[in-house]
């Protein structure tokens, strides 16, 4: 049973070490002569500790996680779906690690192709005009969309529009990518379904208007079935409209951000693509645009000129709003999503949307006999459960039934989002998953629920006790942070 | 059962004030801390911030969220409750005797249109129902 | 059926049954028929396994590789030593294809991670406060200036000429997204110039010096100095720096820096052309609530035991939206793995030995070079580190051209970023150059052969 590591710093020795460089075969320099008093005096306290206790020790750590790897992680919004392996293989190839970004681009012709052929793909698979894949993640896509957007807008004498509306059911960084790129936010109301209310929407349109932001399916795993009304609406007000990509998985040839209405999205390429979550990255969220604001997409871009793939940069597209993040995104993690659609295919595409759809509505008729559901009929990739009625009739809340959900050895669904559901538990199981798996999961949440109605919150709040902790204290944490390791002096 | 002290005036966002002489000392009710849950740094503004009735002016930072507080009425930042800054569990356990800011009041009259102690109980009391 | 759904023709079957519906395709009647795909989308048919590794590795095999390439080349991105037990590390499962630790309980190996990398990063810059990492060293830097901004409520960044023009031209559109202003000085003596720099300070309203050292050039600054004449400024010192150099070099913290970033590729991340590796960014704690991202913080559970949690995330976008202090979302999580398995690996004498081996190299090789007589240096008496900034008598690109026929990646053109540097040749010589590459290098650079 594994149990609580100590830390390398613990675990440090002084004298040990874990490398074997050459013996230097040029003449030494006297580093401190050379340097004066920009040559460091102390030296850091890093871990001292030989190859094989080092190993350990990670080898240790991995294995107090719970990854998709190894189980169900039904976590809403995240799309936790199987990460190949061949997608691994083919990113550590040194024909890919091994390339440095500035070498000459007659020897990176591979890695050009990669990129230019990548972008095609995105763009056809979500029928949109051009693509760019600098940033590193959703979040930051989010915020390179939106720069676009003000762009554009500058561009045409429009800098008076300041506002972007944003769903109430919408997640975080929606809002804050608003914030960050200088704009202000308005929420428009959803109705119980998480739709945006039209009537409201047009309410909010005036020419101060920069965007609306949406994601579809919505949050609630619902399609906005107004789509082309709300997109209408926004372009006759002077507006652009922005696509959350996040929920993408659920319409892959099925339908397209492009027909829809959208003017700029962002993928999430460690969603939607299959790429590694790693824990919290690395990710990458390309951004795609329609004609119209391809001008002004981060620099450089992949063109195929002549016969070979070259970098246009800033000076053959001056209006681009410039980079965002160095060199060309996270390439190692492109070479991953390439692989996958190469993989898969149109039709290895469509069949992904529709199984993720097909597991999520299986699993919610499973489920919907426990909690109420927030939505009515079918939803699409994902759902939404309401926690709120057992909560009042038991007292046990929707934090307590997720760690009651590790007790039994899955992965708990996302909790307390989205906002407008009390006691959210958004499920979304993806296409990877077996109904064997689905089934267990559902008995599983039967038995949470009637542990729930005959014994009350009391039998929860001990939960987990599989784990290696439980109910760490974050007020604790919050109120006294200590983050770093403290040496003894 | 949530205190709702007698002598104080309310707002709609859960904030709470009294006149001291010239003075407006606020903080956030006891309905506004048990909601937010365990309270672990207060955000002040600068003294000397001039601020309107209903502008939001100090953060208080749960484990669960960041919650904005409004001044009740309009008025200049004067002081700021340090203790707070030690010590922000303070606030959880008694809203009222833990201040959050001194004001200088501008016009003591919009006082008056604040909630006194029944209309301020009857909110909470409709805010309750709709809960359920 | 792809092998990654494992659903069957038959589970399919049955799964419509219990939901009662006929087609799969009724599940979709919530999408207007006018946006309905017709067709799908037009990309190549899929390929089985073996079919999909031929074609990376013909992809792959149209690249030249430094494994191959005797690299002189760095502007940004650095060929450095990657012990094998990194690799092996990162490629678990465990640590591979988990999510956000958000559930502590079943992320400790996450967690403790990032929490190890967090005080490695405060060791190497003598910073009080680490986060858990950025995108990359340019937008971490950005975000730098926009704390800086907040922080001291004024609405100027200024920056040298010598920062890496990638991180310069991404502080330019964050500060134009952010309506912040900026200023860029000159650094023609390879450092930041200091009338320039007092008469920027003077005209007021900074916030910030943006400092690259070891430069985009490879020259050290004088931190102390410029720490104090900002200081004096009510502006803070922003330094842009490498946590591999850090190991040779005097932490920032200790010379004043207020705000230390960068990239960390050189530290346990392949180069893998551009990305991905990650930004670091450390701060002092009167900074610590405006710093943007994760942090990892050290707790207790419910029975006691020592437990690492996400904390202060009050300050993030998925809680205080539109009030968030930045929109990002994510750390480089299996990247800061990698960087913190490298740093446990080399400890602190491996990156004293990693530094003197790459100053002892670079050394060689720019003084080969001179002899030659082909070459002189750009900034004569300015200290550097892993990089050197040459003048050439023959035209970089046909230089470098003939390097590549003798199988070497040379150094970086500077002329076309930086006029004043005609003939300018950016060299990196790193750890991994032996002797053998180096005199291969001078050879030909300074050989008089066609």
């Amino acid at each position: 049973m594994t149990r609580i590591i100590e830390t390398v710093f613990e675990s440090s020795r002084p004298g040990r070490k874990g490398y074997a460089l050459p013996e230097l075969d040029v003449p030494a320099v006297d580093c401190a002569a050379v340097l004066g008093k920009s040559c460091r005096e102390k030296a850091p306290r890093l871990p001292e500790m030989a190859e094989v206790d080092v190993v350990r020790h990670f080898t240790r750590l991995s294995k107090l996680n719970y990854s998709v790897d190894e189980g169900f992680y039904p976590l809403g919004s995240c799309t936790m779906k199987y990460n190949p392996k061949v997608n691994e293989v083919a990113a550590r190839m040194p024909g890919f690690a091994r390339v440095h970004p500035l070498q000459p681009e007659e020897t990176a012709q591979g890695a050009l192709k990669l990129l230019f052929d990548l972008s095609g793909m995105l763009a056809e698979i979500t029928g949109m005009d051009a693509v760019t894949l600098q940033p590193a993640a959703g979040a930051h896509g989010e915020q390179t969309g939106l720069m676009l957007i003000k762009a554009w807008h500058e561009s045409r004498g429009e800098g008076k529009r300041t506002k972007v509306i944003v769903p109430d059911s919408a997640h975080g960084t929606n809002p804050a990518s608003a914030t960050v790129t200088g704009f202000e936010t308005v929420e428009v109301a959803s109705d119980e379904e998480g739709m945006v209310d039209l009537d409201s929407l047009k309410l909010l349109l005036d020419d101060t208007v920069a965007a609306l932001m949406l994601t579809n399916p919505n949050t609630l795993g619902i399609f906005e079935k107004h789509i082309l009304e709300l997109t209408e609406a926004v372009h006759r007000a002077g507006g652009l409209v922005y696509y959350d990509g996040a929920n993408l998985n659920a319409i892959m040839g099925k339908a397209r951000p492009g027909d829809m209405g959208f003017d700029v999205l962002h993928l999430n390429l460690h969603k939607t693509f299959g790429t590694p979550h790693g824990g919290g990255g690395p990710g990458s969220g390309p951004v795609g645009v329609k004609a119209e604001l391809e001008p002004f997409l981060p620099a450089p871009i992949v063109a195929f000129k002549g016969g070979r793939y070259t970098f246009t940069g800033k000076s053959e597209r001056p209006r681009s709003i410039g980079r965002i993040r160095s060199f060309y995104g996270n390439f190692g993690v492109l070479v991953k999503a390439y692989a996958y659609i190469r993989a898969l295919g149109p039709e290895g595409l469509k069949e992904a949307s529709e199984m993720s759809v097909l597991n999520a509505n299986y699993l919610a008729k499973k489920l919907g006999g426990l909690y109420p559901l927030a939505h009515k009929g079918h939803c699409m990739h994902e759902f939404v459960l309401n926690g709120g009625p057992l909560k009042r009739e038991t007292g046990v809340s929707s934090l307590d039934v997720a760690k009651a959900v590790i007790e039994a050895g899955f992965h708990p669904p996302t909790i307390y989002f989205p906002l407008i559901v009390p006691e959210a538990l958004m499920v979304e199981p993806t296409e990877t998953e077996s109904v064997e798996t689905l089934d267990r999961f559902a008995e599983a949440m039967e038995d949470i629920v009637a542990k729930a109605r005959s014994e009350g919150p009391e039998a929860f709040h001990g939960l987990p006790t599989t784990t290696p902790i439980s109910r760490p204290d974050e007020t604790m944490a919050a109120r006294n942070p200590i983050l770093r390791w403290q040496f003894e002096e | 059962m949530t205190k709702i002290p007698q002598d104080l005036r309310y707002t709609k966002e859960h904030e709470w004030i009294r006149m001291e002489g010239g003075v407006g000392v606020m903080g956030i009710t006891d309905y506004a801390q048990h909601a937010m849950g365990d309270v672990v740094y207060v955000e002040f503004p600068d003294k000397g911030r001039k601020v309107k009735a209903g502008e939001d002016f100090v953060v208080v930072e749960s484990v669960k969220g960041a919650n904005d507080v409004f001044s009740p009425v309009s008025g200049t930042v004067l002081e700021v409750n340090d203790a707070l800054e030690e010590s922000p569990e303070l606030l959880n356990e008694d809203a009222y005797a833990n201040w959050l800011v001194r004001l200088e009041v501008a016009d003591p009259g919009e006082l008056d249109s604040l909630l006194d102690h029944g209309a301020y109980a009857k909110l909470l009391e409709e805010l309750e129902a709709e809960s359920q | 059926m792809s092998r990654y759904t494992p659903a069957t023709a038959e589970d399919r079957r049955r799964m419509l049954e219990y939901l009662g519906v006929g087609d799969l395709d009724d599940l979709y009647s919530g999408i207007p028929e006018k946006v309905r795909q017709k067709n799908l989308p037009d990309i190549p048919k899929a390929l089985s396994e073996p079919e999909v590794l031929r074609n990376l590795r013909e992809l792959a095999g149209a690249n030249g590789n430094i494994d191959d390439l005797a690299c002189f080349l760095g502007a940004g991105a650095y060929d450095h030593f990657i012990p094998a037990a990194v690799d092996s590390i990162i490629s678990r499962g465990e640590f591979t294809t988990c999510y956000t630790p958000y559930q502590p309980e079943v992320s400790q190996g996450t967690l403790q991670a990032i929490f190890q990398y967090q005080t490695m990063v405060c060791e190497l810059t003598g910073m009080e406060v680490s986060n858990a990492s950025m995108y990359d060293g340019a937008s971490a830097v950005a975000e730098a200036a926009v704390l800086a901004a907040s922080a001291t409520k004024k609405k100027k960044i200024l920056w040298g000429q010598n920062v890496n023009p990638q991180t310069r031209d991404v502080l330019r559109t964050y500060c134009w997204s952010r309506s912040l202003e900026q200023g860029e000085l000159p650094a023609a003596g390879g450092t930041v110039d200091q009338e320039a720099l007092d008469a920027a300070l003077s005209a007021g309203d900074v916030a910030a010096l943006v400092v690259q050292s070891p430069s985009f050039f490879g020259t050290i600054e004088d931190l102390e100095a410029l720490a104090e004449k900002l200081h004096q400024a009510e502006a803070l010192l922003i330094l842009s720096t490498d946590l591999l150099a850090l190991g040779t070099l005097e932490a920032p913290g200790k010379l004043g820096a207020d705000i230390v970033a960068g990239d960390g590729q050189t530290v346990g991340n392949p180069i893998s052309f551009g990305g991905p590796a990650f930004g670091f960014i450390a701060v002092n704690k009167p900074l610590l609530r405006r710093m943007p991202g994760r942090i990892c913080g050290q707790t207790v559970d419910s029975r006691g035991r020592r437990a690492f949690v996400l904390t202060l995330q009050a300050r993030e976008q998925h809680i205080r939206r539109e009030k968030a202090t930045s929109n990002i979302c994510s750390n480089q999580n299996l990247c800061i793995v990698a960087a913190s398995v490298y740093f446990s690996l080399m400890g602190p004498q491996g990156l004293r030995e990693v530094g003197e081996q790459i100053m002892a190299k670079t050394e060689y090789a720019v003084s080969q070079l001179e002899k030659s007589g082909k070459f002189r240096r750009a900034f004569p008496g300015v200290p550097h580190f892993r990089e050197v900034a040459l003048l050439s008598e023959r035209p970089v690109a046909e230089l470098n051209s003939r390097l590549l026929d003798a199988g070497i990646i040379g150094g970086y053109p500077l002329e076309p970023l930086y006029p004043g540097l005609k003939k300018g040749w950016l060299l990196a010589v790193t750890e991994n150059r032996t002797k053998e590459e180096i005199d291969r290098l001078v050879a030909v650079a300074g050989g008089d052969a066609r």
